[in-house]
């Protein structure tokens, strides 16, 4: 496995409830319980190092799990070490921008961390090569699956723009080089099942595809 | 035996515990103090168990969990054995968590309880501090509140887990500037050692040096600015903080 944006000591921080459809569609709920109230600080969880694939390799979906979600998004690859950095600067700590995908297993939840549903072994592919793009808050998102346009968005729906949301983490956590930061998942994004191949494509990045298999067996 | 990574004279090194000393590389016995302490390990991932102590999920108004309630943690958060951890100006409640961190020796993947030891490298201390002033119902205990930058003390040693016969009957306890304000055993888990190892290697694969950081007993209470903070464990070791 090569995954040349991440390296051994890298560190995945993947935000959610970031694009505003998302926060839209869920309503009320957020002033209910459990939540209480809207967020307030980024909400965010680590995809660890076993989650990690490349552009190609295939997407073990877990046994007796019929589907996974697609959350193909923008990933933030950190140039240098960013520590309490104001909004206006922040894109200046960014070494490129890249294709991810957090895949998680169908569920609504933002209660409890997601370690079951988000965080299982090769559910967080990423392409390989992390590129300069003139404004990361306008960059179309596609997810496509077996060729058929699944879902589209774009990172002009994000609640905190990419700089917002490096400058909101590096509040309390130091990125280095070489980590990546999930801009979020957005809304709708489409289920899969083994044997189906799914494409995320990004205006001026590319394309990320990976096929769904079986998890191999016990 | 204790191994420990060390800052000495300039150099890092793999050093080992030796007549109540610090052995180099080099073959120099060294005292405590006289060297920079650094995290044992250098983990990809950081598992963290919440709620994994009935007595302590009590203290906090929760019922016992039914599986457990894993969160990770950024690298980051980690600092060494007499290292120090920023209070956030405006805070109004910061505590310590005194745990047992188990520390993987191989890749592990549907490992069942029975077998869990031999994935395991060995065993050491961590003060998984948290900041409550920022907790919110959102993957809640939520990364502000745990994976702040050097919020994790972990060491002074990395103890081989063939000198730990049994991890699970081990005496926790924490004190503030010499006063006790925490204690506890391991055997009081919910979910002891093979039982997590077998859970979350089911969901995912452990990699050698991923931490496992197993819960805190009851007995929380507030540090300030200037506390020094001792979190310890019966055999593995007496970790240090200084509160900035």
């Amino acid at each position: 496995m090569i995954v040349s944006v991440l390296k051994p000591g890298s560190t995945v921080y993947t935000a959610v409830l970031n694009f505003r459809g998302t926060v839209q569609a869920l309503g009320g709920a957020l002033e209910k319980p459990p939540y209480q109230k809207r967020p307030q600080a980024p909400v965010l969880f680590i995809k660890p190092p076993s989650t990690w694939i490349g552009d190609g390799d295939a997407i073990p979906c877990p046994r007796g799990v019929p589907q996974l979600r697609m959350g193909g998004t923008l990933a933030v690859v950190i140039g240098r070490t960013a520590r309490q950095i104001r909004e206006a600067d922040a894109l200046d700590y960014v070494r490129g921008y890249t294709i991810a995908n957090d895949v998680s297993i169908p569920h609504d939840s933002y209660y409890r961390p997601p370690v079951k549903e988000r965080c299982r072994d090769g559910f967080c592919p990423v392409h390989a090569k992390a590129v300069p793009l003139g404004n990361p808050d306008a960059v179309e998102i596609r997810i496509s699956i077996n060729g058929q346009l699944r879902a589209t968005n774009t990172t002009a729906h994000l609640i905190r723009s990419v700089a917002r949301l490096l400058a909101d983490i590096t509040e309390f956590v130091t990125l280095h080089s070489g980590d990546l930061v999930l801009v979020g998942e957005p809304e709708n994004a489409p289920l899969a099942s083994p044997g189906d191949v799914v494409r995320v494509e990004l205006d001026g990045v590319g394309f990320l595809e990976n096929t769904i298999a079986e998890e191999a067996p016990l | 035996m204790k191994h420990a990574r060390v800052a000495y004279q300039g150099l890092l090194h793999e050093a080992a515990e030796a007549n109540g000393g610090v052995r180099l590389e080099d073959g120099r016995t060294v005292q405590e103090h006289d060297v920079v302490w650094l995290p044992p390990v250098a983990p990809g991932a950081i598992y963290a168990l919440g709620l994994n102590y009935a007595d302590h999920a009590k203290e906090l108004s929760f019922k016992a969990p039914k599986e457990p309630l894993v969160f990770l943690k950024g690298a980051g958060t980690l600092c060494g054995h007499r290292g120090s951890t920023r209070r956030p100006d405006g805070v109004t409640y910061m505590h310590y968590e005194c745990e047992l961190a188990v520390v993987i020796g191989s890749p592990a993947k549907n490992v069942k309880r029975a077998d869990a030891y031999q994935y395991v490298a060995g065993y050491t201390v961590a003060n998984d501090y948290a900041i409550r002033d920022y907790l919110e119902n959102y993957y809640r205990p939520n990364l502000r509140v745990k994976s702040r930058d050097s919020s994790t003390p972990l060491g002074p040693w990395l103890v081989d887990r063939e000198d730990v016969p049994n991890p699970m009957n081990s005496a926790l306890r924490t004190s503030i500037n010499g006063k006790v304000t925490q204690e506890g055993s391991t055997r009081d888990m919910i979910f002891d050692v093979p039982a997590l190892i077998e859970y979350l290697s089911g969901l995912i694969t452990l990699q050698p040096d991923d931490l496992i950081l197993t819960g805190t007993p009851e007995g929380l209470a507030n540090v300030q600015r200037g506390d020094e903070v001792v979190t310890e464990i019966d055999g593995l070791g007496r970790l240090v903080n200084t509160i900035l």
